[in-house]
């Protein structure tokens, strides 16, 4: 299991419920699973406010986990809590549309 | 006629299980290869795809894996229930399903691949050891990229995914614009798979017809015409000919038409599995000609089948009772089997899968289609002639001897028998119609082609009474052919010239009989007059000897009394020479 931690985890608070907890399906190193890599970043990067835990899973060596969580396309970000569960396909190129299907508003969260 | 597949050692097949489709394509899908299935929306193509998945598992242990992007896996498993395969236990075993279809609320933002779940997909059957992968609906997955040269480097990728995998691989997609067009930016899948299999989904007449085409098929032959293609209870059928040879036995055995006179006129009867087209007009009695076939049949012990077509069964048997054909204790006692079945419910094709079940069902040797021509109704006519010929071409090879009744207007009966073409490949031909003749309607019987027999060229009266059917034979007077009544005054008349010409003879024969009494009586008395003239003359003769005899013993007792005796001698000397003393004189 490959799991990156985002490099500030003192963040999780104690009521989870606030935390965003994500999930990013990516294939390796493939043009797009690295883009949506680092366009992730970027927008939370720029949504400091934002409590967040970010798991990365890597298609190629967890064929079968990605798999069963229902996981066809890569790159695949999955909001995992607050429910309901949300899903963003592709390199996460736009800002906006990644922005409103996480929940966060730039800015409003603190 | 295409070259048999042997002559491709390179290119091995995978067979589908299909009924039809391996004949189609000796040998089935390209093995080791892609497969484009297109079609448009309700024409089967997913349904085609998970039969070869399930065929593949159950008749040759070969595990699959489907990926479905445009159902969920749980509907596709629950749809196939009804076609028996019992997908649940082969999915414990031998099949894989993939629930790939996005949720709605999928949020699509930039450009996404296939390498993750390729790469999962991989392990998966390399730990199931597959044979067979389908992908079924992958332009809808591919819609969401919205970028026509992302969606070419996907489909690529998966392509050569496939080819690496080693497994036999189906890619299903929607047709657009048309029937074997896909959508102009998928067109290149085309190019790029090995085999391309267009299925389609249309109405005609209101009726539904589904139809399968191979374009494209590398390395191999393939029948490149359409195919009626059947979704039956048990799976996809392909309505094929199978072979272009026809190699059914051939019987010399007559089998009775159920009508004496009918039998006679046929030289025997309907020859074992031959086909027989019985045309006519409505009323014209042609379904009780197919009564008494079956009831003739089941009455040598033969298994019958009478499919009606829009007529119900139990009506049929009533209305037969009333011509003395009892059909219910046929039923009973299980020879002969009825079904009824509404036309317009479903296609030709699909009457004909019907039929074939029914076949098997009940292995019959005789069969009754009444009439064939509603499968003429049935949506298409040239997919009604196709059914309606395979199905007496199934006929025959299953040893089946088959009466079909074909109804058509009075009017140009002949012309329109030919209607479904039955009439060309059937071995026997009768016309059934009606005359009309001094305001009478009357039917009329005539062969109009039987093959291989010799059979009577006259119209015969059909007579239909209490006792069935009779022939009668039918008068021609003054080029016109008397029937009904104008029959039975004919008839009549001459019943009564016969009698005439009988009571003349008669007569003529006793006097001559009486003349010979006479003259044999007459030489009777004669003969017997004879006799004693005879024995008169015989007693006459008699006395007259005695007599002289008497005289010379006298004269001797006389001589003797004399003692004379001895000068007998010297007395008739003298007597003699009297008259050689007289002859001298002269």
């Amino acid at each position: 299991m490959t799991t990156e931690r985002d490099p500030r985890p003192a963040t999780v608070a104690a009521d989870g419920a606030d935390v965003l907890s994500l999930r990013l399906y990516v294939a390796g190193d493939g043009p797009n699973s690295v883009e949506a890599r680092a366009n992730l970043a970027a927008i939370l990067e720029n949504n400091p406010a934002t409590r967040y835990q970010l798991e990365v899973i890597d298609f190629l060596r967890e064929p079968q986990r990605a798999m069963m969580d229902g996981v066809i396309v890569t790159p695949t970000l999955v909001r995992v809590t607050p429910p309901p569960a949300r899903k963003v396909i592709g390199t996460l190129r736009e800002t906006v549309t990644v922005l409103a299907a996480l929940g966060i508003t730039a800015g409003s969260r603190g | 006629m295409a070259p048999a597949p042997t002559r491709y050692p390179s290119l091995e097949k995978t067979l589908t299980g299909i009924t039809g489709f391996d004949g189609i394509t000796k040998g089935g899908l390209p093995r080791h290869r892609t497969t484009l299935l297109m079609g448009t929306p309700g024409a089967g193509k997913t349904l085609f795809a998970l039969e070869t998945l399930v065929n593949g598992a159950r008749q040759w242990g070969d595990a699959g894996i489907f990926i479905a992007f445009e159902e969920n896996a749980e509907q596709i498993i629950e749809n196939a229930g009804t076609f028996g395969w019992d997908l649940p236990a082969l999915e414990r075993d031998k099949l894989f399903f993939l629930d790939a279809k996005l949720p709605s609320t999928v949020v699509s933002s930039g450009d996404f691949d296939l390498t993750g779940i390729l790469a999962a997909i991989s392990a998966k059957a390399g730990e199931m050891q597959c044979k067979r992968i389908v992908f079924d609906g992958l332009d809808v997955l591919l819609n969401l990229l919205n970028d026509p040269v992302a969606e070419r480097r996907e489909v690529y990728r998966l392509h050569e995914w496939l080819l690496e995998s080693g497994t036999t691989g189906i890619i299903t997609a929607k047709s657009e614009g048309g029937e074997g067009v896909l959508a102009e930016r998928y067109a290149f899948m085309q190019f790029m798979v090995d085999c391309v299999v267009s299925l389609h989904h249309r109405l005609v007449d209101r009726v539904s017809l589904r139809g399968l085409r191979v374009l494209k098929y590398r390395g191999s032959a393939f029948s490149e015409n359409e195919f009626p293609l059947v979704i039956s209870p048990t799976g996809i059928e392909i309505a094929t000919f199978g072979t272009s040879e026809m190699a059914h036995e051939v019987s010399t055995e007559r089998i009775s038409t159920g009508i004496e006179r009918l039998d006679t006129m046929l030289g025997g009867g309907y020859y074992r599995v031959s086909s027989v087209l019985v045309t006519g007009a409505p009323g014209t009695a042609k379904t009780t000609l197919a009564g008494s076939f079956a009831s003739a049949a089941c009455e040598r012990g033969e298994v019958a089948l009478y499919v009606s077509f829009d007529e119900a069964a139990d009506q049929i048997v009533r209305n037969l009772a009333s011509v003395g054909l009892d059909l219910q204790k046929h039923r009973d006692s299980g020879l002969l089997q009825m079904y009824s079945i509404r036309t317009e419910v479903m296609s030709a094709e699909a009457h004909f899968i019907e039929l074939k079940r029914l076949i098997c069902e009940f292995k019959p040797t005789c069969m009754v289609l009444d009439p064939i021509s509603a499968l003429a109704k049935t949506g298409g006519h040239v997919a009604a002639v196709h059914a309606s010929l395979r199905l007496l071409d199934y006929a025959k090879a299953q040893g089946i001897t088959v009466f079909c009744n074909s109804l058509v207007s009075d009017s140009d009966g002949l012309a329109e028998g030919t209607m479904t073409q039955i009439s060309t490949i059937a071995d026997t031909w009768i016309h059934l119609a009606y005359v009309v003749l001094g305001g009478e309607r009357n039917r009329t019987l005539t062969i109009v082609k039987s093959r291989g027999t010799k059979h009577s060229n006259q119209v015969r009266e059909l007579v239909l009474s209490n006792e069935g059917i009779t022939l009668a034979d039918v008068y021609s007077a003054g080029g016109e052919v008397l029937m009904g009544t104008a029959r039975w005054e004919k008839e009549a008349e001459v019943r009564k010239e016969e009698r005439h010409r009988r009571a003349k003879s008669e007569r003529a024969r006793r006097e001559l009989e009486l003349a010979e009494a006479e003259v044999s009586a007459r030489i009777a008395l004669l003969q017997r007059e004879l006799e004693a003239r005879r024995s008169e003359l015989s007693l006459l003769e008699d006395a007259d000897a005695s007599h002289e005899q008497g005289l010379g013993t006298t004269h001797e007792n006389m001589l003797r009394l004399r003692g004379g005796v001895a000068d007998a001698a010297s007395t008739h000397p003298n007597a003699k020479a009297k008259p050689a003393t007289r002859n001298r004189a002269t």
